[in-house]
């Protein structure tokens, strides 16, 4: 199989700046990227630099992004890829060390940064904890997550917000919410809905796409927006207040109602704050109808939102069980 | 620049990390190098479970026999006694530490079969449980604060008279050379697949910390006791957990045999992996193979089975060879996978060097002697990497500190900025370091493989020869500094070419066959003549071979059948 592969090159200690290499390969028809990649380092041009270690997707050194989007080089067989060029440049959101080698530093501290380790309360069992069998195999999901950085490179919402936490720390902070041994998880939810936190999330579903192990880092985002929601953390938070806006007017209308939605969802001050706004829409004839539309059978919107409301599965706490216990 | 540290641990993997937890537990002044980022560390792709004796009716004694006997007799009993002692207390530390372990349905630890074990005392999660437990780890090291150098190369050790007194190492991000000063080092660096070709083991199992460590002086053990692993994919040769077999799954020849049950009646696909990779081979040889390959068959443990439990393997297989396991058999052989041997050390992780400890795969204690079995690794690295870190720190608090040895770091760190130098300026001459590898590590396989006899041995010590003569002329064409992988590639050719001498020698040694190591033209274990240890001392004009007696506390030595 022939493939031509044009790789965004950058090296610090020449000019500097990025620039395309492209490089004629003829290979086996079972080779991922990386073996690709790495026969160029091996055999064509030694000075590619690249991270890679395991080969088999378990390790996350070699993140990529490949025609476009992030994955893992060895996860990108070439005969799947249907293109004549294969587009490969480093991750983004993240500084050029050199090639395809990006500066991790930031991503780790952002890791760092929402203490990502088990924090039980009480004292240590002499045995394991006893937890229900569910909800350990609900972590495999997350703890499938290798750190590689594909979802960072993509965020939407990292490329023009630099503060937001990021898909990869609340993956793992999703992981330590939904453990049954962590008994932090109402610092864990106060931090997350501060600045950078969970309601920084576009919601535009770029991690989920690219993400190699199938982690979903989106929607355990949103998973933890509704437990701000439910425990009543987020209240007075603006992100947290548009959601509820939005679900009671769709809930009850069965559509939304663009008006209804400003009032419920924004302060008095920020009210006032749209007045310029809402005036030219009127000269415009832009304005929403004052009165909500209903639609027809609005009443079968609403049972599916409290069917998926009834299938919120609670959360099972240890520590917060031994309170309960110890009350009785 | 010149750092100083009491506690130097190098490679962050399961081993290290938890030998670097231990040393700032113990209050010394304690940082980990490491040649990539921790999560990245290979401990990652064990993929079945832990042993540990926890279970009901289940005692240390019972796993201690099947460890001793899984070794072939070869492990040394007092190091294998304190494995099996200490596993439970191991593996209920790391589940408060955080790991899902899976569950049975009280909410207690669940476990599941393994290759070579009366009993089913393997706990895990799913089919990922090194990445789990290396995530904790990490998550661990991160909480105690433990200082990182992520992404540095260590090139050697600084040693004098015997005495270790730290490492130099290039920041890779820079390329830089600086000399770490410490009282102590602990060597936790992991494999030296690429030896091999093929191999499970990642790109960056180069035995950096045995070479290093055998050419500062310290001693190799068991050094022949390469395992095969009987479930590697065709083609790429990515590693398929042996946990499929423990839940069920068979291995079958070209006619549909589940041949397992002429070579161990008993046990079948559970029997340690020696006599499985075997058994494989021989069915291959004798024309029974499909493309030099066996089947692996999980369709009768159904779909809901193999996403919940084999989810990695089911991926691994679809993506790299274009098999669903669900629907078909998928082709698997023999492949290399991890040496028992490596530098030799005591019960407390202490080399043959004063100041030097090792512990996790790089190590021989030895609690694997002739073959490892499954779920023991992760055992290994957690058990030894504490007690190594544990011993380091005491070590280090009973001598001054480590400033005194101020000149020793900086007359190492000139040599060797003066040796990466000179690589850099050597001239081309047509030698490249992948193709030298590439060389060595087939030509491995074929000599130092399932099957070994003399006259390969042999020619595998004249195509050595000839590799590190032509070794001496690879080519760095990457002149930068920055991220210079094409020169830590060099570095680890070096290291790799050292370590496959020590392989060949030990192997042309011993004229018997046991465990992992099997010699056709001496195919009974021989216990009057070889019921020892080979070590390997350094040695400029070729390794020096040493033996030393076995360690016996209380399994005599039986005829091994499964």
């Amino acid at each position: 199989m022939d493939v031509q592969l044009k790789v965004r090159r950058q090296n610090p200690e020449a000019e500097g700046e990025p620039y395309w290499k492209e490089y004629a390969l003829a290979v086996p028809d079972h080779f991922t990227l990386l073996d690709a990649l790495i026969q160029v380092r091996e055999e064509v041009d030694e000075t590619l630099s690249l991270r890679c270690s395991c080969r088999s997707h378990i390790c996350g050194s070699c993140s990529m992004r490949v025609n476009g989007h992030a994955n893992l080089a060895c996860k990108t067989k070439l005969s799947d890829l249907h293109t004549d060029t294969v587009t490969v440049e480093p991750m983004g959101n993240m500084p050029v060390i050199k090639d395809l080698v990006v500066d991790l530093e930031p991503f780790w501290k952002k890791l760092y940064s929402i203490d990502p380790y088990l924090q039980p309360a009480g004292e240590v069992p002499d045995r394991e904890y006893v937890v229900p069998a569910d909800s350990m195999l609900h972590l495999d999901g997350v703890v499938n997550c290798i750190m590689c950085g594909a979802c960072v490179s993509d965020c939407e919402s990292l490329s023009v917000n630099p503060i937001f936490i990021g898909p990869t720390a609340f993956a793992k902070e999703y992981r330590f919410v939904m453990d049954p041994r962590d008994a932090a998880d109402t610092q864990r939810l106060m931090q997350m809905n501060g600045p950078g936190g969970v309601w920084d999330c576009t919601h535009c579903y770029q991690c989920v796409e690219v993400c190699p192990k199938d982690v979903a880092p989106m929607e355990r985002i949103m998973a933890m927006r509704k437990m701000l929601v439910d425990d009543g953390v987020a209240e007075k938070h603006n992100g947290a207040r548009r959601q509820k806006a939005f679900t009671d007017i769709v809930g009850r209308y069965g559509r939304l109602d663009e008006t209804r939605y400003l009032m419920k969802s924004v302060t008095m001050l920020e009210l006032a704050g749209y007045a310029k706004v809402g005036l030219r829409s009127m000269t415009h004839g832009k304005l929403p109808p004052l009165l909500p539309h209903r639609i027809p059978d609005a009443a079968r919107i609403r049972r599916i939102f409290e069917r998926t409301r009834s299938t919120h599965r609670r959360r099972f706490k240890l520590h917060q069980q031994a309170q309960e216990g110890s009350r009785v | 620049m010149i750092y100083k540290h009491d506690v130097l641990v190098v490679g962050a993997g399961l081993a290290g990390m938890r030998a670097a937890i231990e040393a700032h537990n113990q209050g010394v002044d304690v940082a980990i190098v490491s040649k990539v980022y921790p999560v990245r560390s290979h401990s990652n792709a064990a993929q079945g479970g832990i042993n540990a004796a926890l279970g009901e009716g289940d005692t240390w004694e019972s796993h201690g026999y099947d460890t001793v006997k899984g070794s072939d007799y070869l492990g040394d009993q007092d190091a294998i006694e304190i494995l099996a002692r200490e596993a439970p207390a191991a593996v209920l530390e790391l589940e408060h530490w955080g790991v899902n372990f899976s569950r049975d349905e009280t909410g207690h630890l669940g476990t599941r079969n393994f290759g070579g074990a009366s009993q089913a005392r393997t706990f895990f999660v799913a089919d990922i449980t090194g990445q789990a437990l290396l995530q904790v780890m990490f998550e661990q090291l991160v909480r105690v604060g433990v200082r990182m150098y992520n992404e540095w190369f260590v090139t050697r050790l600084i040693e004098s008279e015997g005495v270790v007194r730290g490492i130099v190492g290039m920041d890779i991000r820079s390329g830089q050379l600086h000399a770490i000063q410490a009282n102590a080092v602990v060597l936790a660096t992991g494999g030296m697949g690429r030896v091999f070709e093929p191999s499970t083991n990642a790109l960056i199992n180069t035995g950096d910390g045995m070479a290093i460590a055998y050419q500062a002086g310290a001693r190799l053990m068991d050094m022949e006791m390469m395992q095969y692993h009987p479930t590697t994919l065709k083609g790429s040769g990515a590693l398929l957990t042996e946990g499929a077999r423990g839940e069920g799954a068979y291995l079958l020849n070209s006619e549909g045999d589940r041949f397992m049950k002429k070579y161990a009646p008993n046990k079948l696909e559970l029997a340690s992996r020696d006599v499985v990779s075997r058994a494989e081979q021989t069915e291959i040889n004798e024309g029974r193979g499909i493309d030099n390959c066996v089947l692996l068959d999980c369709r009768h443990l159904g779909r809901d089975l193999i996403m919940r439990k084999l989810g990695q393997i089911h991926e691994l297989a679809l993506e790299l060879a274009g098999v669903d396991i669900v629907q078909d058999p998928v082709p698997v052989r023999p492949g290399f996978h991890y040496p028992m041997g490596g530098i030799k050390t005591d019960v407390d992780g202490k080399t043959t060097l004063d100041g030097l400890y090792a512990a996790g795969e790089c190590a021989c204690v030895s609690i694997h002697g002739g073959n490892r079995l499954g779920a023991n690794s992760l055992l290994d690295t957690v058990i030894f990497g504490r007690r190594a870190g544990a011993a380091a720190s005491e070590h280090s608090r009973a001598l001054p500190s480590p400033a005194d040895s101020f000149p020793l770091g900086e007359a190492a760190l000139q040599q060797e900025t003066d040796r990466i130098r000179a690589l850099l300026d050597r001239p081309y001459v047509g030698e490249l370091a992948a193709k030298v590898r590439w060389d060595m590590g087939v030509n491995m396989v074929k000599h130092c493989g399932v099957f070994r006899e003399a006259g390969g041995l042999t020619e595998m010590g004249d195509v050595l020869h000839s590799l590190q003569d032509r070794a001496t002329r690879v080519h760095v064409g990457d002149k930068g500094r920055v991220f210079n992988t094409n020169l830590t590639s060099v570095l680890e050719l070096q290291f790799m070419l050292d370590l496959a001498v020590a392989v060949q020698v030990t192997a042309l040694t011993r004229t018997e066959s046991r465990g992992a190591h099997t010699r056709t033209d001496y195919p009974d274990r021989d216990d009057e003549h070889w019921l020892k240890h080979i070590q390997l001392q350094y040695r400029p004009e070729g390794p020096e071979i040493h033996f030393t007696p076995v360690t016996m506390t209380r399994w005599e030595p039986q005829v091994r059948s499964y």
